[in-house]
């Protein structure tokens, strides 16, 4: 298996959005190699012809009807209530997008 | 004041009139204040435990039943952390499925136990409130990551309580501090309202003295509830008149410690000793339940702990304690292009071959019988610097979540450092009424009577 460099883990990072420092990524960098090359011994298996698990109860297709329940359904008031940034009833968030500089 | 440890002496006591409901809630506090060096809560939800209690319909099934619920599940007007700093003043607004049925039942919640923060742990170390102690000994771990679960329940904090098992977390610590700890089998139970670890895996259970306990417990938060569609109808599973335990040799292997084996083997003889027949079985690919789940995991952590953006509720992705980050960013790597079929999808192959081993055990046993941990409880700090070897502690619980399996975890006594040893039981899917069934076989044989931690 292919060995884990540290632009590996700064490429991960930002797909999990988080922010490492430098120390951080050096620290995940050996932690993180020396639990996926224990977890390679995985490759020694024959698995051709083997299909894969994703779950175990063997059920398939579960539906239930599509109808609003008022009773399951938090109030407005209630899906706001986790945070104290809010404006107008809605969730505050930081802006993804800046004006153009070119106009 | 003195506390029966078991569900039918506590109502015997208050049907007795022994003591009142207020008193026994007003004990339980005190105890809980007086063991606060523990770290076993995060929460104490004294003025809820009261106001239940006040209310309370002493005809109901668990009507004065204390429980203390892992601080993974969602308690409607109390606060749910997760022992993550993310969520340190999160109130949720409904409850898990599984709190609101004890409820229902009369149980009265006490607190919020401490756990591994979003269930990342084998021994407590990792709660972003500071380690649970283990009550038999306060240098050592209390195992993970239901920490403060069983660690109120053997310290006598609370008659019962809930867990969280995603990969041994109710049978470690239920080992490590010498209590009964069921992980039902994966959609026996419902998981709504529990905070998602690895939604493949997780299985939400219970601790107690007594297996009866734990059964009893089972009894009440089983099935479906039309929240969690992984949930089935239990089918009826009846206990044989004579049954048949295996014995697998991948799990006495070295590096196990003698006194655990030991006691283990003995486990066996009880078992002998009642006329069950001991059968010899090979679960070939148990050395790579490991490599499976530390992919499988970590991949649906990743994906799980997404949406903690601290947007809607809880605070920013900079909140994440180590263990969380460790485990976002192996998760996200085995799903990232490029490596995909390498670990994900091979990890998921493989864990259809360990599936088929406990596949073909079952044709021949109706219950496998082995060690829960390696070793009894260690140091704290001893293993908290190497994460694969703290990973390394879930060799033989997690293979029972990759297949989905129930398993019982039982105490069977003290090694020479006064630390509690025991072992699990595995069944078949949906096979718990057997497991219940040889458990309290085991404790009625050898006269087993709870004792609290001292």
């Amino acid at each position: 298996m292919q060995k884990l460099t540290k632009k590996d883990v700064e490429h991960v990072a930002k797909l999990a959005k988080l922010n490492l420092s430098k120390t951080e990524t050096e620290k995940y960098l050996k932690q993180l190699s020396v639990v996926l090359d224990y977890i390679s011994e995985l490759s020694e298996v024959d698995t051709k012809n083997i299909q894969p698990t994703n779950q175990t109860t063997g059920l398939e297709d579960v539906y239930r009807l599509d109808e609003i329940d008022n009773k399951n359904c938090l109030s407005q008031d209630q899906a706001l209530s986790g945070t104290d940034k809010i404006y107008n009833g809605y969730f505050k968030v930081g802006a993804i997008l800046s004006e153009r500089s070119d106009k | 004041m003195n506390i029966p440890l078991t569900i039918e002496g506590v109502r015997a006591s208050l049907s007795k009139k022994e003591f009142s409901i207020e008193e026994l809630v007003s004990e339980y506090l005190e105890r809980i204040n007086a063991n606060r060096d523990l770290n076993a809560f995060i929460t104490i939800s004294e003025e809820r435990a009261f106001g239940q209690a006040k209310n309370l319909d002493l005809s109901k099934s668990l009507a004065g039943v204390v429980v203390a619920h892992k601080d993974l599940f969602l308690t409607k007007g109390i606060k749910t952390t997760a022992a993550s700093k993310v969520l340190e003043s999160f109130v949720p607004e409904y409850s898990a499925t599984v709190v609101s049925r004890m409820e229902e039942a009369g149980a009265i919640m006490i607190g919020k136990a401490n756990c591994d923060a979003w269930a990342h742990g084998a021994s407590g170390e990792n709660s972003d409130f500071g380690p649970t102690k283990n009550p038999w000994n306060k240098d050592y771990v209390s195992g993970g990551s239901s920490s403060g679960s069983a660690a109120a329940v053997a310290a006598g904090l609370s008659l019962v309580s809930t867990g969280t098992d995603t990969g041994g977390s109710i049978r470690n610590p239920a080992n490590f501090c010498g209590v009964v700890g069921l992980k039902p089998t994966y959609g026996a139970v419902s998981r709504y309202g529990i905070i998602a670890m690895a939604s493949s895996l997780d299985s939400p259970g219970c601790f107690a003295h007594t297996v009866e306990d734990v059964e009893k417990i089972f009894n009440f938060i089983k099935g479906p509830d039309g929240f969690d569609s992984t949930v089935k109808e239990l089918q009826s599973f009846k206990p044989k008149s004579k049954m048949k335990i295996g014995v697998p040799k991948e799990y006495f292997i070295e590096g196990i410690d003698k006194e655990v084996e030991k006691s283990v083997l003995q486990a066996i003889q009880v078992f002998k000793r009642s006329g069950v027949e001991l059968v010899d079985i090979s679960l070939p690919h148990t050395k790579y339940s490991i490599d499976v789940y530390y992919i499988v995991q970590p991949a649906e952590v990743s994906s799980n702990l997404g949406r903690y953006d601290g947007i809607r509720y809880g605070n920013g992705r900079e909140s994440f304690g180590e263990e969380a980050v460790r485990r976002i960013m192996l998760g996200t790597y085995v799903l990232s292009a490029g490596y995909y079929d390498a670990y994900y999808l091979k990890a998921q192959k493989v864990r259809s071959l360990l599936i088929k081993d406990f596949d073909q055990a079952f044709q021949k046993v109706d219950a496998i019988i082995a060690p829960v941990m390696p070793t009894s409880a260690f140091k704290l700090g001893e293993k908290a610097a190497d994460p694969l070897q703290m990973y390394l502690a879930d060799i033989f619980t997690s293979s029972a979540n990759l297949a989905g399996i129930p398993g019982i975890a039982i105490p069977s006594g003290f090694d020479a450092k006064g630390l509690p040893l025991g072992f699990q039981l595995l069944g078949s899917r949906f096979s718990e009424p057997i497991l219940f069934e040889l458990g309290k076989t085991y404790q009625k044989i050898t006269g087993y009577k709870p004792q609290l931690a001292k």
